[in-house]
């Protein structure tokens, strides 16, 4: 089984303000991580290579530097790593960036099983593995809680819905987007980390792809358009209270009345 | 479109320059400022560098004739015809969005056995509800659903389409935006639209502390999903007012590579994500009796309560009501947290709370970074004491 994990470097932490005055971003340099919720994808593919063999390979966008997690990945038992990253792919909304991991993905193999994590705590859509899926033309199943496993060509998994849960069967190949609490992730080794420090990995560019008309991608390819960011009115106060419990007790007590969190 | 293109000329002070970029896509080489992958095409360099950098628009493309797309869609959710309220919601919304541009409101429905609660949504504002009610829709599976969506769109033409943003919404939707090449707004906290039908989508970027207005200016439906309890319920009017028409999808359209298998109901289990008002027990609670005053709180407020992780560590809690990194993630109304120091692990879980009421003995405590009122006293003063006015204020109201 081809199995392929699709992972993306996110700020290691999203306090990202703007500035109110200047109306710029104000940058904390934080450091860059992988998407948590891809860890569980990438543990799902791990388990059902062991068990069904196979091959484990994991593909992102971004720049340069996202190579990074592809060596995180391999850490933690993955086979292959391919890297997506041009200056013409910036800009990139779901639909573009969909497009531009669909046409990555073509270009990187023949997969049985495209593995998702449910969303990345930047963007927080939760859109761009269903819209892949889409793009591939093949059929995904979203909020998958549990794989129990593979049979006819198939995967049998279960997913989770909002009062019930779904055991579905889908064919190869298809696209899963996991919840976090599907497996426990396992920690990257030290000795597969040392094995694998200089794997090569592949990268493509916007001349390798099937479709290379730059319209397609990037701030081109979006349909949607950022007209203005800006910071969110904060009606919050920030006050600190000292006195007697009693005193205290009172003063909680008339915030929340006039909140209306106490009839 | 277009491109960014750098003036090195114009350039004044490169680190300056670089500063500005909060993705970090700018660097130096030899000299000069060179732009990488990282670029987001914020522009935000080309507002405030001072003329060196510049975005060149490329040739206008094709405009798309806008009034061959009109109204306002709702795709209704629901489990086997109990309407998710999100839609109610959302038809609420589009009457209002479409009565600013005199335009219709559409309801899109599909299911098996669903005709009697589509009349149910002439009550809420829809002009026509397009019911597919077919035994293969029983269940929600997502290349059906997809296909049914495609007749719709081809066969209404609608300006926008609202979805809510449930575990159906969420993967149908994207699905379907996909597959008409067009924009998907996730997520939104604050609709519009402009004259010539845009739709003006806000939704926080960045975890929230940013705020974006969003345009899907040259393709069509413009599709948003929104979470429910963001926007208002609209009232039942007494009248039934909209049309139920049927949507013809040819049986052989509907076939898929998904074979629904079974059904499980989840047991119906109250989970602290979905509460509004939390109370939590943190380290400051020192043995496991004492949570009862964490428990009469939650109570006397109509809330849930929880915990930090210590406390699923000793045992006093059920482990889904942890808080934070290594539990949930919650957003309530409000939270109170009582003796909790506030490890960034918890406060990850739980900062974006509306109100936060944090009461701690010690005045350092990390917890009162993050909360709104941080309240320096001893939790077992103060919360006997709040119970006792909550509960002399039910007796005089």
């Amino acid at each position: 089984m081809n199995i392929l994990v699709c992972i993306k470097q996110v700020p290691g932490s999203n306090k990202v303000e703007v500035d109110p005055v200047t109306g710029v971003l104000k940058r904390n340099g934080a450091d860059a991580k992988m998407n948590p919720y891809d860890l569980y994808a990438l543990e799902t593919g791990l388990r059902l290579k062991e068990q069904y063999g196979g091959t484990l390979n994991v593909l992102t966008m971004g720049p340069p530097p996202a190579k990074k997690i592809l060596y995180e990945a391999f850490a933690m038992g993955a086979d292959k790593g391919a890297l997506i990253t041009d200056r013409k792919f910036g800009g990139a909304d779901v639909l573009a960036t969909s497009y531009t991991l669909s046409q990555g993905i073509k270009r990187f193999g023949n997969f049985d099983l495209i593995i998702c994590g449910l969303q990345t705590t930047d963007g927080d859509t939760a859109q761009v593995g269903p819209e892949v899926s889409e793009q591939l033309g093949i059929p995904c199943v979203c909020n998958v809680k549990q794989v129990e496993g593979v049979e006819d060509n198939a995967i049998v998994v279960n997913m989770e819905m909002s009062e019930d849960v779904e055991r579905l069967k889908v064919s190869f190949p298809c696209l899963l987007t996991v919840q976090k609490d599907i497996c426990e992730p396992r920690l990257p080794s030290y000795k597969k980390s040392k094995e694998t420090a200089t794997r090569e990995i592949e990268t493509y560019t916007l001349s390798d792809m099937e479709d290379n008309d730059e319209h397609h991608y990037g701030l081109n390819g979006s349909p949607t358009q950022v007209q203005r960011i800006f910071p969110p009115e904060s009606h919050k106060s920030r006050e600190t209270w000292e006195g007697t419990g009693e005193e205290l007790a009172g003063r909680i007590y008339s915030v929340l009345k006039s909140k209306k969190f106490i009839a | 479109m277009g491109k960014l293109v750098v003036h090195q000329d114009k350039i004044t002070d490169i680190k300056a320059l670089m500063a500005i970029c909060p993705f970090g896509a700018m660097t130096e080489k030899n000299g000069t400022v060179e732009i990488s992958a990282a670029c987001r095409l914020c522009k935000l360099c080309v507002k405030k560098g001072n003329g060196a950098m510049e975005f060149v628009e490329d040739k206008p493309k094709a405009q798309i004739d806008k009034s061959k797309w009109q109204g306002i869609a709702v795709y209704i959710d629901h489990v086997e015809g109990h309407i998710h309220p999100v839609s109610f919601e959302l038809l609420g919304k589009a009457r209002e969005l479409a009565d600013k541009i005199h335009q219709q409101v559409y309801a899109l429905f599909m299911g098996h056995d669903i005709s009697g609660a589509a009349k149910e949504l002439r009550h809420y504002g829809a002009d026509k509800i397009f019911v597919c009610d077919k035994k293969s829709l029983g269940e929600f599976n997502i290349e059906p659903y997809t296909k049914v969506f495609e007749y719709f769109i081809k066969q209404v033409k609608p300006a926008a389409i609202l979805v809510g943003a449930t575990p159906v919404g969420r993967q149908l939707a994207p699905r379907v935006a996909a597959r008409f090449h067009t924009g998907l707004t996730a997520d939104c906290t604050v609709l519009d639209i402009h004259e010539n039908t845009d739709l003006v989508q806000i939704r926080p970027a960045f975890g929230g502390n940013i705020m974006a207005e969003i345009l899907t200016p040259n393709t069509r439906p413009q599709m948003a999903t929104v979470r429910y309890k963001i926007m208002d319920a609209p009232q039942r009017s007494k009248e039934a007012k909209g049309t139920i028409e049927q949507l013809v999808v040819p049986e052989n359209e509907l076939a898929s590579r998904i074979t629904v298998l079974g059904i499980t109901k989840k047991p119906k289990e109250k989970s602290i994500e979905h509460a509004d008002v939390l109370v939590v027990a943190g380290r400051g609670i020192k043995k496991k009796e004492d949570l009862e005053l964490v428990y009469q709180l939650a109570e006397a407020l109509g809330g849930d309560y929880a915990c930090t992780r210590p406390l699923i560590e000793a045992g006093w809690m059920d482990p889904r009501r942890q808080i934070g990194l290594s539990g949930r993630t919650v957003r309530p109304k409000l939270i109170i947290t009582c003796g909790v120091s506030g490890a960034i692990q918890f406060v990850a879980g739980m900062e974006h709370s509306e109100e936060i009421f944090a009461i701690n003995a010690d005045p350092k405590a990390s917890i009162f970074k993050v909360a709104n009122y941080a309240i320096v006293g001893d939790l077992y003063e103060i919360i006997p004491q709040l119970l006792a006015q909550i509960q002399q204020g039910r007796k005089i109201a």
